[in-house]
């Protein structure tokens, strides 16, 4: 909300500056957004009469002024705006006069002629962006009045964000009211008098939905002048709150809205029909509005109508059919508490949002409607002139909002808020916000008054405590409690060492987006049918993603464009997928995961290594690394994401744990990406379960060594081979492990030859060369039994 | 005897003229080998009378000690010139750059978020999880913000097509109830329930997206419960925490009231800073507050026997003021340029 700080020290003048003032606002709870000065810094500016007008000898666009600018003398001052005439009044800035960015005013020669001072348009003073001509002031304005004064310039706008519990403050008055309970300073509110009615003109008024409405009052203000002129002052409160100044009748209910918080509407009383029925739609019924919106209301909006039809969104919006108009004279006004829960969400349902709904769905005092009703007469006849007919108040008692009495313990309230404060002190403070306290036993029975919605139980009491004691005036303290030790388990690591592996390894973490585009999610995880957001923000950020690949790739892409030829990238993110059950949130299955992706050379180009493209086994290394000393199997798998030769299901401990591969390459051509990259996708949980070491006996006996060429199916997965020599391998076996793979000339070509270390130790004595033959001989049958191998240099 | 002097000086120039130890062993061969000049001498001492022998042999002998001594001097000089001839052909460059890989590093929001945990592990806080697709039970009502409650416009919810019951999570918030509810759980049979400490960081969605809002950001919840938890302690740990995680004491926080249906009384947290380049403006860094009675039932925990406070804070802005960045885009970018600047 928007408000001047002249208009509000109307009502209340605390012995504070501008900032003192914006400072007091914030820390109760009405959050000062913005404080702009109305204008900007100028001085020496005088309401001044123009004499006489005359054209400049030298020059035919430029006039020649005589004007009275209070100082005793007619001052000559040649000034170029069209609508310079003799008889007006116009701002003057004299000599050493400083406008808007330091520009000062001189003795000046235009074309020959002196002139002593200059005419202002409002754009030269930094009012508005008007420069069609000088800023014509009013007939009445007095000639040598300081233009600051005169416009009530030195003025501040307040913007202040209300939370939506504070509706009580949706008006000049609230703001008033809480400034004054705040600094103790004296509240004058705006006298209101009731307006007798001068005629009989009535419309008669129906509750038809009295939960909704509970009160609604109405008038008929016949022979107004819809075309007169609002005055400079209310005009100037308005613009100074952001609203712009439409028509009197218009700008008077606004008026009223801001002043006392109570949204009011104006009808043409001759467009209406018989009484005024508040009421639920009828089915098909529609409303063309004010905003030119026609709406089919649901079932759950309230309306205003008459007997003929449906007249406007009650507390939400007006017809345009019965709506005031410049040519109106017989006014029907409404002041109306619309219950919020018949408001709230109803605007928004229709794209809108309005002043009125947004203070009837927080909540209007339902005390005001007869008040608001007799402030805004008592303008309209000022103003427009006219003869007001009787009120007509429609009430229903039972339904209005009871102000319930709410129960505050103060030791309760000290134990909430870690303060010192004595009964006595809280009950004066509950009483400067117009709560009614009376004690019973070693409690408070608060009432709110009728503006406040927000008081339904205690803590609701402890916060106005807290708020009126001051935030600031609460102790920050250190807190005591039993020292406990947390939890810290060695049958896990936490995410951050997972991150540092990587990190260390070359990968750079990244964050990318939980929502995707939904070509990525038929691309790599060939998911027809993704989770699709309701609402979402862009077509490229609309379906949840079931894989971080796609993103990590996406990644590559943006830094392929910025030339970064190596991009090794990570990250540990939630997927999404559909499921039967689903846990913690039925129907969805949401687990971490961590991908990577490299691409480019292996190590940065260097002096000292040669460069090689990244391939399959480089993030194999990485990704075993991230798991020792655990050991990972790894089988041939399709992924739709993947190279099908180049790719493996990941597997720990039997269970399928993830996926590794290069990227396919219809992707990498459709995607752009220049050369393959390699990704792996790993279960988080996975990576981060851990074993707690266990001793094993060093064997002090020596160890020997014998190799073993095999040479197999150029297809057969060298892991099938260590399962068949592991498996028939005697228990003195430490270690059997590949260390030359070789495929090429001397073999055949649809033939490798496979190298393994064979290491072998027994805890309590040398092995004999007997036995470690016959050892050999075993692991040689095998390989030759179940895998067709044979041994490398044996003929055959 | 001046014959062997004259021996001596000969030998001894021999080994120095050696330019290597083959030279060197030639040279040694002339004079002490088996046909070496002194070791003719030696030989010849046969013939001569026994007291001429002895004084010969002495001199002979002191000969071959002074020609020893010098061969051992000079092969000494000759393996530390060779030494110094291999160290100097083995220097390299020690200015080349090392050899290997490149470093990665941790998102920045990353480095944040670990320290937020580990500052608040140090005062026995746990980390705490929850689902990103959360029903709108925990996220909303459960919070203590029914349906139409106006507080609900203040967040721009992404729901998901075909289910109005589940959403994406607004806030880590809905975190608070579902540990409650474990809390609970775990301590059903015992006399009496430990303090509730949790740190909740995540990733939270809302429909927005500009220069200072993305539709995806962090969030990091905070949850004290117990049975003397007031909003003092509120304020002494977030102080507390700012004043840690900035590492200076050159701030000033301010608690400011607000509004969250899950807080009463709330506040907005802002920190200014006395020194550097956002000296003296007030930056809003969390809200929070003392929980509302209304959560604390639907976790499950009576609120006339236990409070509890509650914040969430924005590790983002947290980072942006840390390290000086400007623009909340660049976290979610995946530019490799920016991102490595956090290592």
């Amino acid at each position: 909300m928007q408000f001047s700080e002249q208009w509000l020290r109307t009502f209340v003048d605390p012995q504070l500056d501008s900032a003192g003032l914006g400072h007091l606002l914030t820390m109760a709870g009405l959050e000062v957004e913005e404080a702009d000065p109305a204008a900007p810094a100028f001085k020496g500016v005088v309401v001044a009469q123009i004499v006489e007008a005359e054209k400049h000898p030298n020059a035919d666009k430029l006039k020649l002024c005589k004007v009275d600018a209070g100082t005793g003398e007619l001052l000559q001052i040649v000034c170029g705006a069209p609508n310079a005439a003799a008889g007006m009044k116009v701002p003057c800035a004299v000599v050493g006069a400083l406008l808007p960015g330091e520009f000062e005013i001189k003795k000046a020669k235009l074309r020959g002629v002196e002139s002593f001072g200059m005419l202002c348009s409002a754009r030269e003073l930094g009012l508005s962006e008007d420069h069609a001509g000088l800023y014509a002031l009013p007939e009445d304005a007095s000639v040598g009045t300081d233009i600051r004064a005169y416009l009530g310039l030195d003025d501040t706008l307040f913007t202040i964000k209300l939370t939506p519990n504070r509706a009580d403050c949706l008006s000049l008055t609230g703001v008033a009211r809480e400034v004054a309970a705040i600094t103790g300073g004296r509240f004058s509110p705006v006298q209101i008098e009731a307006v007798p009615p001068a005629s009989a003109a009535r419309r008669e008024i129906v509750l038809d939905a009295p939960e909704a409405c509970p009160r609604y009052c109405g008038r008929v203000l016949s022979a107004v002048d819809a075309k007169a002129t609002t005055p400079d002052w209310m005009v100037r409160r308005l613009v100074r709150s952001g609203i712009r100044s439409i028509s009197a009748l218009v700008d008077i209910t606004n008026y009223v809205m801001l002043e006392l918080g109570q949204p009011l509407h104006a009808f043409d009383n001759t467009r209406l029909q018989g009484a005024i029925h508040v009421r639920m739609p009828r089915a098909g019924e529609q409303v063309l509005l004010l905003n030119e919106q026609t709406v089919t209301p649901s079932a759950d909006t309230l309306l205003i109508a008459d007997e003929a039809r449906a007249l406007a969104l009650a507390g939400i919006m007006g017809g345009e059919e019965s709506g005031i108009t410049l040519e109106t004279t017989e006014v029907f006004l409404e002041s109306a508490f619309f219950a919020p829960d018949a408001i709230a969400g109803r605007a928004r349902s229709y794209g809108f949002a309005s002043d009125a709904s947004h203070r009837f769905e927080r909540g209007v005092d339902p005390e005001l409607a007869r008040t608001a009703l007799e402030r805004a007469t008592g303008l309209i006849l000022d103003i427009c002139g006219g003869d007001a007919g009787p009120v007509v108040e429609a009430v229903a008692e039972s339904a209005l909002p009871a102000r319930t009495p709410v129960r505050l313990r103060p030791a309760r309230a000290r134990r909430v808020l870690g303060i010192a404060l004595d009964d006595a002190a809280m009950l004066a403070l509950l009483r400067r916000v117009h709560l009614h306290v009376e004690s019973e036993g070693d409690a408070f029975v608060v009432t709110p008054p009728s503006w406040r919605f927000d008081i339904e139980i205690e803590e609701d009491l402890i916060e106005e405590i807290a708020r009126l004691h001051g935030y600031d005036n609460i102790p920050a303290v250190a807190p005591q409690g039993s020292l406990m030790m947390l939890p810290s388990t060695e049958h896990g690591r936490p995410v951050w060492a997972a991150r540092r592996l990587l990190a260390a390894r070359g990968y750079q973490e990244v964050v990318n987006f939980a929502f995707v585009e939904e070509a990525w999610e038929r691309d790599f995880c060939a998911n027809e049918n993704p989770i699709r957001l309701a609402n979402p923000i862009a077509s490229q950020l609309s379906v949840m993603r079931s894989s971080l690949i796609p993103g990590l790739v996406g990644n590559l892409a943006v830094n392929r464009k910025r030339q970064l030829d190596r991009v090794r990238v990570f990250e540990v993110a939630r997927v999404f997928r559909r499921a039967a059950e689903g846990a913690p949130v039925p129907g969805f299955d949401q687990p971490m995961r961590v991908s990577a992706l490299a691409a480019g050379p292996v190590v940065p180009e260097q002096w000292g290594e040669r460069g090689r493209t990244v391939d399959f086994y480089d993030l194999k290394g990485d990704l075993e690394a991230l798991f020792a000393p655990r050991v990972l199997s790894f089988a041939p798998c399709r992924h739709p994401a993947l190279h099908p030769g180049r790719s493996a299901a990941v597997r720990l401990d039997g269970d399928e744990i993830g996926v590794i591969g290069e990227l396919h390459p219809v992707w990498v051509q459709r995607y752009e990406l220049g050369s393959a990259p390699i990704v792996f996708e790993i279960a988080l949980d996975a990576v981060l379960a851990a074993r707690v070491p266990a001793y094993a006996e060093i064997s002090r006996m020596p160890s020997v060594r014998r190799d073993l060429a095999l040479v197999v199916d150029v297809g057969l997965p060298v892991e099938r081979v260590l399962e068949v020599l592991r498996a028939a391998a005697p228990e003195q076996t430490r270690e059997i492990a590949l260390f030359d793979l070789y495929h090429g000339k001397g073999i055949d070509p649809d033939k490798k030859s496979l190298a393994f270390r064979v290491s072998m130790q027994d805890t309590r004595r040398t092995l004999e060369d007997a036995e470690i033959d016959a050892a050999i001989e075993v692991l040689v049958s095998a390989a030759e039994n179940t895998l067709g191998a044979r041994l490398r240099g044996s003929g055959g | 005897m001046e014959q062997l002097d004259q021996l001596v000086g000969q030998a001894v120039a021999d080994f120095a003229a050696a330019a290597d130890s083959t030279q060197l062993e030639q040279a040694k061969a002339r004079y002490l080998g088996k046909a070496g000049a002194l070791t003719e001498r030696l030989k010849s001492l046969g013939k001569l009378e026994p007291e001429a022998r002895r004084e010969a042999g002495a001199a002979i002998n002191a000969a071959k000690t002074e020609i020893e001594g010098a061969l051992e001097h000079r092969r000494s000089a000759l393996r530390e010139a060779a030494l110094q001839a291999q160290l100097a052909a083995e220097a390299l460059d020690v200015t080349l750059p090392g050899r290997g890989t490149a470093q990665g590093g941790l998102h920045p929001v990353s480095r944040t978020l670990e320290r937020i945990e580990q500052l608040f592990a140090s005062i026995g806080f746990v980390v705490a999880d929850g689902p990103e697709i959360e029903t709108d039970w925990h996220n909303f009502t459960a919070l203590n913000t029914p349906e139409n409650h106006p507080a609900r416009s203040m967040h721009d919810t992404f729901y998901l097509e075909g289910r109005d019951d589940v959403l994406l999570r607004t806030h880590t918030s809905p975190v608070q109830v579902r540990s409650m509810l474990e809390h609970v759980a775990r301590y059903r049979d015992a006399e009496a329930m430990p303090d509730l400490r949790i740190i909740a960081p995540g990733r939270v969605f809302r429909v927005d997206s500009d220069a200072t809002h993305s539709p995806m950001f962090h969030q990091v919840e905070g949850l004290w419960v117990g049975e003397t938890v007031s909003f003092a302690d509120l304020k002494g740990v977030i102080a507390d925490f700012l004043r840690r995680f900035f590492e200076t004491d050159d701030l000033q926080v301010r608690f400011r009231p607000s509004f969250f249906p899950f807080t009463e009384p709330s506040a907005e947290i802002d920190v200014a800073f006395m020194s550097g380049a956002l000296e003296g403006r007030w930056l809003e860094i969390a809200g929070c507050g003392v929980v509302h009675p209304n959560v604390l039932r639907f976790g499950g925990i009576d609120p006339e026997r236990y409070t509890g406070f509650a914040f969430g804070m924005g590790p983002d802005r947290l980072t942006m003021l840390r390290y000086g960045v400007n623009d909340l885009r660049l976290f979610f970018d995946g530019e490799l340029r920016f991102l490595s600047q956090f290592r």
